[in-house]
């Protein structure tokens, strides 16, 4: 675990991700300039770290309502706002990116940050970047397996040779700068799909899989998936990180917390994926046995704790901006993660408590 | 309440022949009622290639997002090679999986012979049950010699169709209700 950067030892890592959505507040219809959600998005990672947070992410996706497209940009923003807390993209869209280019600019973000930076690189939920970017969608599988492979290729290789479909070859080419320690950890986002986890054991990468609701069991098949066949393509799941991904929102009682981040998440939804979260669904996430993570302060200490029963994984991170919450919202949440949520979940994960 | 009809075949006149006597008699009984029609003859619609409905452009995207939008569909469909024609089955494919969801679908099948009539119970219904759709249970089935110059002429088929259009509104109406009434119990 130690070339991610991970200790076992410390317990569940806590973080938060954005997906960078530039989506109306349902309750006012407005929206923010593009430049405000922006730098609220820079602002959150300094009150994340602030409050102790382990980790930040910050997406990249090209479609209407979304404002961090160049999201390497944003990064480094955030790598000179903060201090010590991790940082990466969830995810890196490597399908439709150069992977030379993807490591030179983390590489140089891992630089600026102190050697904190991270990359998990997806393939792309939506496809409006293929048009943009000049792809073919017909080579959408193929894509995403080349270059993902080609990244991982430069991070063990300061000089690559390499040839391929989609890029021109590479000759004794060198991919500077190298990060700070030589090497940067490099995570497969996952969709929750069980064939993405498996092809994530087989090349025996960290997975981040993203889990929206739905039964923890689910899940937890799975990532039992990824880690047998691991195994069987020769890789030790012990030193393969899982980091888990989802909604996040916390407030004083459990109806008050679906109160407030239901529209948020019932109209961003039908604004980016075309429908909505049926509140039925939505009310089951309240069970525990529901990886939805919204809820008071005692019940996600719960819940996130019965998830790393079920899962073992290294690290969770919580997506609590999405669909235009409103920033002093976010900033009440992680409060309630500084005060409440990280001291017990690293009091009940962290290795000493167990002896 | 919108409700969309759908006329799954890009040959053929039956459907549309069917389709247009249930477009009367919904637009003159049901005027609260906003009525699509989409004749997939009319439009030139790409096969699924698995992306999300919304990145698909031009018909195919009129066509997707129209269905999305709807409370209601009256599906008409003809029966090819003992099954519902490849150009429905590409709506379908076309879709989310729970794009039915919350939706009333009701439809008629046109068909050459008789012996097809439970074409509609083993090929279509588990596509709707599927795709979660409230579906009206009756379903009318019209054969060739029910037509005469592009005319239905058996009063049995008339009969059944006014009942369908009559289901699917009561049907789509009693469900808006049972909804609403469900997710106000809801404290969010």
């Amino acid at each position: 675990m130690e070339q991610y950067r991970i200790n076992k030892d410390n317990g569940l890592e806590f973080g938060l991700y954005t997906l960078g959505d530039h989506l109306p507040n349902p309750q006012t219809g407005q929206r923010i300039p593009a430049q405000q959600r922006i730098r609220e998005i820079i602002e959150l990672a300094k009150l994340a770290e602030e409050a102790g947070i382990d980790f930040f992410s910050v997406g990249e996706s090209h479609q209407d309502y979304f404002a961090t497209q160049a999201h390497t940009v944003v990064l480094s923003a955030v790598a000179q706002a903060t201090e010590k807390i991790k940082i990466s993209s969830s995810s890196t869209i490597i399908s439709t990116l150069d992977p030379v280019r993807v490591y030179e600019d983390f590489a140089t973000i891992d630089l600026i940050s102190g050697g904190r930076a991270e990359i998990i690189a997806g393939r792309a939920s939506r496809v409006g970047l293929f048009d943009l970017l000049g792809y073919d969608l017909s080579d959408y599988e193929a894509l995403y397996e080349e270059k993902f492979d080609l990244l991982l290729k430069i991070n063990e290789n300061e000089t690559v040779n390499w040839e391929g479909a989609f890029r021109p070859a590479l000759k004794n080419a060198r991919v500077l700068p190298r990060p700070l320690d030589g090497y940067l950890p490099i995570w497969r986002a996952v969709g929750g799909h069980a064939a993405s986890a498996i092809k994530a054991g087989a090349a025996g990468v960290p997975m981040q899989i993203a889990m929206l609701a739905g039964p923890t069991q689910n899940f937890k098949e799975t990532i039992g998936m990824y880690r047998d066949t691991a195994r069987q393509y020769g890789h030790d799941p012990d030193q393969l990180p899982v980091a888990t991904a989802g909604f996040f929102h916390v407030a004083e009682t459990t109806q008050q917390a679906q109160r407030e981040v239901y529209p948020h998440i019932n109209e961003g939804m039908k604004l980016t994926n075309g429908a909505g979260f049926p509140k039925r669904g939505f009310a089951m996430g309240a069970d525990r046995r529901n990886v939805l993570n919204v809820g008071s302060p005692q019940e996600v200490i719960e819940k996130i704790l019965y998830q790393h029963e079920q899962f073992d994984h290294q690290r969770y991170i919580g997506q609590m901006d999405f669909g235009g919450v409103p920033f002093d919202q976010l900033m009440r949440n992680i409060e309630w993660i500084g005060k409440e949520v990280l001291p017990a979940i690293r009091k009940y994960t962290k290795k000493e408590a167990d002896q | 309440m919108k409700i969309v009809g759908l006329s799954g075949s890009n040959v053929g006149s039956k459907t549309r022949t069917t389709m247009k006597y249930v477009s009367e008699k919904l637009t003159s009984q049901y005027p609260h009622v906003e009525w699509t029609f989409i004749d997939l003859a009319d439009y030139s619609v790409q096969f699924s290639d698995g992306r999300n409905y919304l990145d698909y452009e031009g018909d195919t995207a009129y066509v997707t997002r129209t269905i999305m939008e709807a409370d209601a569909i009256i599906i008409g469909t003809p029966i090819f090679q003992a099954s519902i024609p490849a150009t429905l089955k590409n709506v379908f494919d076309l879709l989310p999986i729970n794009a039915l969801q919350d939706k009333i679908v009701s439809f008629f099948v046109t068909a050459g012979t008789s012996k097809h009539f439970l074409i509609p119970e083993t090929q279509l219904k588990p596509i709707l049950s599927y795709m979660k759709a409230q579906t009206v249970s009756t379903y009318v089935f019209i054969q060739e010699k029910d037509f005469m110059n592009k005319e239905i002429i058996n009063d049995d088929i008339i009969f059944r169709l006014d009942a369908l259009v009559e289901d699917t509104v009561m049907l789509t109406d009693t469900y808006k209700r049972i909804r609403e009434e469900k997710e106000s119990m809801y404290d969010f």
